[in-house]
């Protein structure tokens, strides 16, 4: 074998337990929903097997889905917002700090360490009617009776802004770190005040890092259902929510299909512009 | 009046002293460069003249007018980085402009003084191009165009060299000072690098650990250091443990190992006042390897080839002479001496200078 067949090889044979792993676990399952989608749930509670499109003709036509559909959006675009607005300047603080940063990057991570599931259901030792919250401001005779906090739209985002806003901030703090702080002080010597300086140079030297922050935020927060379930009420279900009720509930596999494809769609299509105008390779930076 | 005078100026970072007690004076349209090693204290200084750093004592003077506490954006300065810092989103022609937009120049006004300045420094077609387009040289250019284009006061350049390669750089020395000597704009250049400072100044400031060493015209500073850290930083000096034996009105006569007694100029010790132990200051240039007798006034002495370092036109000699080792660099006809020859070290003494022992 010639020199550059092993070397053409080379990368293949590396590859392959990765690719492998990528096939079972994630291709073959994918297309596998795909084919149920287009299976029929019958009456028996069965599985008919066949090509029919009444699953998909119900999650595309009712209202309903669409409604829960355009929620989600929605709470994932304003969780992305927050994370931005709350994000951005701590990425800035800890990119422009004179100490080490490997610590104050440790401790944005710290929260990893500790399951999403019990992050999420601390809040309602805080905001529950007997939580901490409560707790002081009857203590502090603010109120009389504790108040309901929990269980509404505001507190699903305040689930996911704790959740999502490492994300936030590692990524732009990756973009802001990358940029040269003699920009700054040449923006500054050229006449621009220091937040001249910042809305000029710096700020749009960030906008990648933010996009990408923003993009995961976004998915993120618009395929999640365990925050909507332990912080939600009724009627603050979001999409994943709804396949979590098709498939675990009432173990209609073909309908659950038929929507967690819908939300994959339309996730999909957002990478796909992202990619379009951004690349990948920005959010492979603040990955890695 | 001078354009930026430094009053006493000491800058400390918590315990560590960057910068000594200096003080320095610029003269209008001059062009002055702080020289030294890495860590001597000449970015320090640079930076506190342009307000990206404050003296922790002492103030400074643009114009004659104290900035201590003017902010950056209001000193009106140009300042080049080493790394050229442009803006990597904005086109050259918009890096160039926008220190004109904090200005209130009429739009007009500011495309057409772009333009000047892009032709100034010879590159008035890149105007659209984005800085990632350009050669490292070629940023450089832009970056003092966009410092030039403000009309500053003073014009900073730190280290702005340093990033290119090796023959550019001396393409980009020779540019630099004739942009500067037509714009006429008082110049602080900080360089490590000595034939920088040699080819560029009107005057060197040599700092060595936060302290100003010597000030003076490049000559002066190369012919005459006041110290034996500025005789071996700037070329290569042998620096021989002597004394003073008598002053002269216009000779200074000293004792020397190896040489023995030289007479030199008086002009060459300035700093020697009276009889008392002296430093030899020989320049590893001055010391000339000879097979042949020496001729009058020349003072030889016989040593021995140790280390040859061939350098095309020049070669670098380490000899010895009784136990002592010395440097000389001589200019080279052909083929240098070869390791173990016997030679002859021809020095004249007005070559010399003498430090205070």
């Amino acid at each position: 074998m010639s020199v550059e067949a092993r070397e053409a090889r080379q990368p293949w044979i590396l590859l392959s337990p990765a690719l492998t792993a990528v096939a079972l676990l994630l291709f073959v399952p994918l297309i596998f929903i795909v084919i149920y989608s287009f299976w029929l749930r019958t009456a028996t509670g069965g599985d008919e097997v066949g090509f029919f499109l009444d699953n998909w003709q119900e999650a595309l036509s009712d209202a309903f889905y669409r409604d829960i559909l355009l929620n989600t959006l929605k709470i994932a675009a304003i969780t992305t917002f927050v994370c931005a607005v709350m994000g951005y300047p701590a990425a800035y603080f800890i990119a422009r700090a004179k100490g080490n940063k490997v610590i104050l990057l440790l401790l944005l991570m710290l929260p990893f360490w500790i399951s999403y599931i019990i992050r999420t259901m601390s809040w309602i030792n805080i905001l529950g009617v007997s939580g901490a919250l409560n707790s002081v401001l009857i203590w502090l005779g603010v109120i009389g009776e504790p108040i309901q906090m929990l269980y509404n739209e505001t507190t699903v985002i305040l689930g996911l802004v704790h959740f999502l806003l490492p994300f936030m901030v590692l990524n732009v703090f990756v973009s802001l770190d990358g940029i040269d702080t003699n920009l700054e002080d040449a923006a500054n010597s050229l006449g621009a005040t220091r937040w001249q300086a910042f809305l000029q140079v710096t700020l749009p030297l960030s906008l990648p890092g933010l996009a990408a922050g923003g993009l995961l935020c976004f998915v993120l927060g618009a395929g999640t259902y365990i925050t909507p379930l332990v912080l939600g009420g009724p009627r603050d279900a979001m999409f994943a929510n709804l396949v979590f009720e098709a498939i675990i509930t009432q173990l209609n596999w073909p309908l659950g299909s038929a929507l967690s494809l819908m939300l994959l769609a339309v996730l999909g299509a957002l990478v796909l512009i992202y990619n379009r105008y951004l690349g990948m390779a920005q959010l492979m930076k603040g990955l890695g | 009046m001078s354009a930026v005078t430094l009053n006493n100026i000491v800058k400390r970072f918590g315990t560590f002293t960057a910068v000594h007690q200096s003080s320095l004076e610029i003269a209008e349209g001059a062009f002055v460069t702080l020289l030294g090693p890495s860590g001597c204290g000449k970015t320090t200084n640079l930076r506190m003249i342009a307000g990206l750093l404050d003296p922790t004592e002492g103030e400074i003077l643009i114009g004659g007018k104290r900035v201590n506490d003017v902010p950056i954006h209001k000193r009106n300065l140009g300042l080049v980085f080493q790394n050229y810092a442009l803006f990597p989103h904005k086109t050259v022609a918009e890096n160039v402009a926008f220190g004109l937009k904090y200005r209130d120049v009429p739009s007009g006004d500011i495309r057409r003084r772009v333009q000047d300045a892009l032709e100034l420094v010879q590159l008035p077609n890149v105007g659209e191009r984005y800085p990632k387009e350009l050669s490292g040289g070629q940023q450089q250019r832009i970056a003092l165009a966009r410092a030039i284009v403000i009309e500053p006061d003073v014009l900073l350049l730190d280290e702005p060299l340093s990033a290119l390669d090796a023959n550019l750089r001396e393409d980009m020395r020779v540019e630099l000072k004739r942009i500067q000597e037509r714009i006429g704009v008082t110049t602080v250049f900080v360089t490590h690098d000595q034939s920088e400072a040699l080819a560029m100044s009107d005057q060197i400031v040599v700092m060595s650990a936060g302290r100003v060493e010597q000030v003076g015209a490049p000559q002066e500073v190369y012919n005459t250091p006041s110290s034996e850290f500025v005789a071996n930083f700037l070329g290569a000096s042998n620096i021989l443990e002597g004394k003073c034996t008598d002053i002269g009105a216009d000779k200074v006569a000293l004792e020397a190992p190896i040489f023995g007694k030289l007479a030199i100029p008086a002009e060459k010790a300035p700093l020697i006042k009276g009889p008392g132990p002296a430093k030899l200051v020989v320049r590893a240039e001055k010391l000339q390897l000879s097979q042949s007798p020496a001729p009058d006034g020349v003072v030889s002495v016989p040593a021995h080839v140790e280390t040859v370092d061939y350098q095309g036109q020049a070669v670098r000699y380490f000899v010895r002479a009784g136990d002592t080792q010395l440097q000389a660099i001589n200019m080279i006809d052909g083929y240098p001496f070869a390791e173990g020859t016997e030679v002859n070290l021809l020095l004249r003494p007005q070559d010399c200078a003498a430090l205070p022992g």
